[in-house]
Parts: C-alpha cells; structure tokens; sequence
C-alpha cells in the first residue's frame, strides 16, 4: 500500500501557540527541577512515608502509555491490519515521545539527578529498576529501527521484523514497569505478580487513548480527512482495552478481599481512604472506565468527535487516577509490620499517612507532557509523520514522501 | 570449627606505633621525590593509610547481629535513640521528612490490650530486600552482615524504602550541616541504621547497645552470630526469640525475644 506521508505546513498561528505553551511549561518545569534540587525534596509533600509522589504518578503514566501507543503500529506490522498503516509512524513516535517524557519527569524527581552517570555505569542486576533502564533503552533503539525500516524505502522489506521485536519489547518493558511494584514483596499494597498484566492492559486503553486525541487533534489542525470508520475501529478497541484494564483491577481486588491478611487494605482503598478511595470510584473506575466505555458504544460513534474525544479524555484522567491510587495510595496505607497488632511510634507506624503534592511537583509532571508533546510537534512538523489524508481516499492521492508500511 | 573460621570476638584497633606510619610514609615521599618524580600523591597516601587502618576490612566469618528483649525495653524510655542520634549527627526531630535510624515502637496487643515496647531498626537482613531492589548496587551488605549504603552511588531513587519491610530507611530532605566526620551522610540520598559500623569496626559497641546498657535495661545485646560462643549465639540457642516479619524468610541480624 502507498501511503503519502506529509510534514506539517506549520504556519497556523495555532500550532506555534501550542508550541510555544509546550516550551514554557516545560521551562518552568525545569525552574521547580532547580528548585526542588537546590532546596532537597523538602519543598516537595513527599516524606519518608510516602516517597514516590506526584511525579512518580505522571512519570510511571506516561510510560505505561509510551508503550500503549505503539499499539497501532503492531496492530498494522504485526497483526497484519492494513487498514493502520498509515499510522503507524505516528504511532511510533508518539511512543518514543511519551516515553522520553515520563523518563525527564521520573530521572528529575531522583534525590540525584546529577549522577545519572552513576545509574548508566552501575548495574545491580536483580534489580528491576536497573533492568528497566535497559528495557526504556531498548525500547527506544527498536522503536527507532522500526519507524527508519518504514521510511527508509530500501529498508522497507524488514519493517514486519523490526515491528514484531518492537512489538515483544513493548511487552516486556511494560512487564518490567509493572514489576516495580509487583515485586515489592514487604508492602501490602503491592507484591502481587497481576502487576505485570495489570500494567500492559492499562497500556493499551492509555496508550490509545492518548494516541487518538494527538491523531484527531494534529488531523483537525492540519483539516486533514479522517475517515468515520477507522475512528470507530479505534472507538471499539478502545472499549475493549478499558474493559480488559476493569478487569484486572477487578481480579486484583476480589484476591485480596479473599485474603483476611488484605482486608484492612481492601477497607482502606475501597472505603475508607478518603482521597484515595474517592480517586479509585469515581476517577479509576466511573470516570475512567464506565463512563467512557458507554459514551464509546454508540453505533455511529465514527461520526461523534466530540464524544471520542471527551471518552479518550476520560480514559486518561482515570488513568492518572488510577496511578494515584496505586502508587501513592499504596503508601498511605501504613506499612503492617507487626500484623493483627496496633503499633505506634515518632515515625507515622500504624498512621495512615498523608501527602499533599506542591507546586513545583505538579510543574514537574506537566513538564513531562510537554517535552512530549514537544517532540510530537517537532517530528510532525519536520518530518513527515502524518498521512496526507485518511478518508478512503488516500490510496489514490498524490506520493509526495511514498511508504509502505 | 578450626581455628580458621573460629571468628574473632570485638577486638580492639589494629595499632601500629606512629613512629612505623611516619617511617613509611617519609621513605615512600623520600622514594618518590629522588626516583620515581612521576609517582602520584595517592600512592604515597595508600602506603600511609594501608599500615595504619584500623580494619582491613569485613570479614564473612562474623556475622554482627543483635538480640533484643522487649521485655526489659521501658516503655517511653528513648535512650537507645538519643543515643543514635547523637552518634550519627541526626536531628533529633520527628517530623514526616527528617531521618530515623531507630524508634520505639509502642505494641498493642488488640484482644487484650497489652503492651510491649521495642527499638526498631534496619534488621540487616542476610537477604536484604533494599539490596535487591537497589538499580545502581550503592545498597549493599558488607561481609560482616551489616547492611550500607554507599553515598557515592545513591542515586535518590528510594526504591529501597518502598521495599523495606521494617520502614527502617529515611531519605534526606534538606541540606546537612554539622556532620559527623565517621557518619558520612548527603541530601539526596538514602541512609539507615549503619550498626556504628565505624564503632564496630573500632571494636566498640553501636551507640544503642552502650545507652541501653548504661541506662540500666541491658535490652540490647550486640555480638557475633557465627561465633557459637559468644553470648548472643549462647542465647539465642537457649531462648526463644524470632525475627519480625519472618514469613519473609530474610534471616535478619536483628532478633527479638519476648515478643
């Protein structure tokens, strides 16, 4: 299939407006990393109870969705969905952009950031973490092979191959995300091997749904056709990966109410955790799940734009909830040490413990959607990343940048 | 057990006499400066240093570890950490973001409503899960059992307080001013119960074990694991006594009776 792929004109006053808002905040973002460094974590809410906070929140989102968004692309190289073609280097690249930006976020919020040296030359190889900076990497190196195979003419031969390794790697790097907390074997939050399928399922539902507000929004900028129908494929498989997401949390739950040891946590998460609990029924699972789904099973949903794109909003304003909940209501829920026991002590045992994200957290996280977004409009602009038009009609329109994909 | 793995108990420093550091340090400048102009400053530091170091570092035939009774740990007595805090250079202060190496906790039993008093603090598991999740290899557990973090390495991620199970690491929040020159410590990175490893290896006891001991309770008794006759092993094969949290199966230093 011929597919014309065409870098944006740029001109529109909007797209530099939006570029321009991408760079500040990510500029203010790197003033709260100064900040933040400069005074030490204390102008942070984080504390030794709870030390993975805000930014942990969109650092581990925007990986999970990294992986996701490469989903399109799969579905085209390794599943043989032709109909996604020619997405799929948009598909590529929102990868590599989500996941360079969860990474800032996730590599600024260390206690060192300036020993980044250190994490790249001393490898603790039991260590999940150390194994996952191999896995972001590569991740990063597939991802990038398989978009140069697609645009690459004379490398186009190999783009079913590059795609299926980048496909298992996907798959393995979000394994390993999820396995940060799976494998934490002390905390009653956590330590859980649904973890690691939990994640990739929650991949899937971000990952797509961040892909399709760029695609519509980069379509609608650029007045770029979009055909209904493909939308309300996207629409359906949405549904699906929402639904798969439910159910593992529903899974992951129902053990834990089985388990006696795990009701105080089920009561803490389910009932009485205050903000956590509120973010886990009406952000994770209302919000985020039900709602979306419903707005999406509309049967002409291909021609209500405005539904997919307040759904896929959805998807992902749960998807922070759902974050929030997992990791830093994790750690709110105090960590049992002596079970069946009341403890107390100077240092918050046996205290639910709070956490209130300040601003230079909040400016952090942002910073890592912008830097996305910002290599996004970049690569659009510069380099070809869009299909000229994706109506029907594009297998007969004019090959300016012809690929096969 | 030979002579060999017998493990020696405390033992007091290594001294050499000063006059035996200075000679050595004179004849390696002496040999630098006449033949060798190229020798660098640090060869001639390690010459000093090697002959005049009090430990040459841990040995796997000790096990350092500790038995606490609760039942002779007072309840509302802190002199095991006033005494920690003063060694280590720590605040003191108890706020949500300030460093505890060790605390009281105060134990109820819910049926019954009776209480039990015990220090806790990094267990210096034989199979430490911050060891494991560390990405940069900076926690670790040194031959002798006692578990560190090296601050050269720490690169702040605080993985290994998620995976604590004792909640025994604190990550510094602030700068440090007034540091204790044997207690390296850093804003930024993760610090715990180092076990006075720089007292230990002195042949002295950590700061707790003495307070305890002084204040009259003698809760703490420190000693060699793998020595079957030292009396932390004579006890602990004649009591019973158990770790916290032992469905983890880590073999912690640390062990309680009366609990």
């Amino acid at each position: 299939m011929k597919i014309t792929l065409r870098e944006l004109d740029g001109t529109s006053r909007g797209y530099y407006l939006l570029l321009g808002v991408l760079a500040l905040v990510t500029a203010i973002g790197m003033g709260a990393v100064w900040y933040i460094e400069h005074n030490g974590h204390i102008v942070t809410g984080m504390n030794n109870q709870i030390v993975w906070g805000l930014p942990h929140v969109f650092a581990v989102f925007l990986v999970v969705a990294a992986s996701g968004a490469l989903n399109v692309a799969s579905m085209a190289s390794v599943f043989g969905k032709t109909e996604f073609k020619p997405l799929a280097p948009l598909s590529g690249l929102l990868a590599i952009a989500l996941l360079l930006g969860g990474l800032t976020v996730l590599m600024l919020d260390l206690g060192r950031p300036d020993r980044l040296i250190v994490a790249m030359t001393h490898f603790n190889f039991k260590s999940i973490f150390a194994l996952n900076i191999f896995l972001y990497s590569g991740f990063m190196g597939f991802v990038i092979a398989y978009l140069w195979t697609m645009m690459e003419r004379s490398a186009q031969r190999f783009t079913p191959m590059a795609g299926l390794f980048a496909f298992v790697w996907r798959m393995a790097l979000t394994t390993g995300t999820g396995s940060i907390f799976g494998f934490l074997v002390a905390r009653q939050a956590f330590d859980s091997a649904l973890f690691a399928p939990l994640f990739i399922a929650l991949s899937l539902s971000y990952g797509l749904a961040v892909f399709l507000l760029v695609l519509m929004l980069a379509f609608n900028a650029s007045k770029r056709p979009l055909d209904a129908a493909l939308l309300a494929r996207f629409a359906r498989l949405q549904v699906i990966f929402v639904a798969a997401g439910l159910y593992f949390v529903l899974v992951f739950h129902l053990t834990n109410l089985y388990f006696t040891k795990h009701h105080d946590f089920q009561r803490f998460i389910l009932l009485e955790g205050g903000v956590h609990t509120a973010l886990f029924w009406l952000g994770q699972v209302v919000l985020g799940g039900i709602v979306p789904m419903i707005l999406l099973m509309h049967p002409r949903i291909g021609e209500l734009r405005g539904r997919i794109v307040a759904a896929t909003l959805l998807v992902v304003g749960g998807g922070f909830a759902q974050m929030w909940v997992t990791i830093v209501g994790g750690q709110a829920f105090p960590l049992v040490i002596f079970p069946g026991r009341q403890v107390s002590s100077s240092f918050f045992d046996g205290v639910v413990n709070s956490y209130t994200p300040t601003l230079p957290e909040w400016l952090l996280g942002f910073s890592g959607i912008a830097i996305a977004g910002l290599i996004v409009m970049l690569a659009m602009k510069f380099l070809g990343f869009l299909p000229a038009r994706l109506d029907g009609a594009e297998k007969q329109s004019t090959q300016r940048a012809a690929v096969a994909v | 057990m030979t002579q060999d793995t017998k493990s020696p108990s405390i033992q007091p420093p290594k001294s050499t006499s000063g006059r035996r550091g200075f000679l050595s340090v004179a004849a390696a400048g002496l040999a630098g400066v006449m033949i060798a102009p190229g020798v660098r400053l640090i060869e001639i530091a390690q010459a000093a240093t090697a002959d005049t170091a009090p430990s040459r570092g841990a040995s796997s035939k000790v096990r350092w570890g500790m038995l606490i009774d609760s039942g002779k740990c007072a309840s509302g007595c802190t002199d095991c950490v006033t005494a920690c805090n003063t060694e280590n250079g720590l605040s003191g202060e108890t706020r949500a973001t300030d460093s505890q190496w060790i605390r009281k906790i105060e134990i109820k039993e819910v049926r019954t409503g009776k209480t039990q008093s015990l220090p806790m603090m990094c267990q210096h598991c034989a199979e430490p899960p911050c060891v494991d999740v560390c990405p940069t290899g900076a926690s670790f557990k040194r031959a002798d059992g006692i578990v560190l973090v090296d601050k050269h390495i720490c690169i702040g991620c605080r993985y290994c307080v998620m995976a604590c199970p004792y909640k025994a690491r604190s990550f510094v929040h602030q700068p440090l001013s007034n540091q204790k020159a044997d207690v390296p410590r850093g804003m930024g990175t993760v610090e715990s119960c180092t076990l006075c490893v720089h007292k230990v290896d002195k042949g002295e006891m950590p700061a707790c074990v003495s307070a305890c001991s002084d204040a009259g309770h003698g809760a703490i008794l420190f000693g060699d694991l793998n020595d079957p006759n030292s009396e932390i092993s004579r006890r602990l094969a004649s009591y019973p006594s158990r770790q916290i949290r032992e469905d983890l199966n880590l073999n912690t230093g640390v062990r309680y009776s009366g609990i």
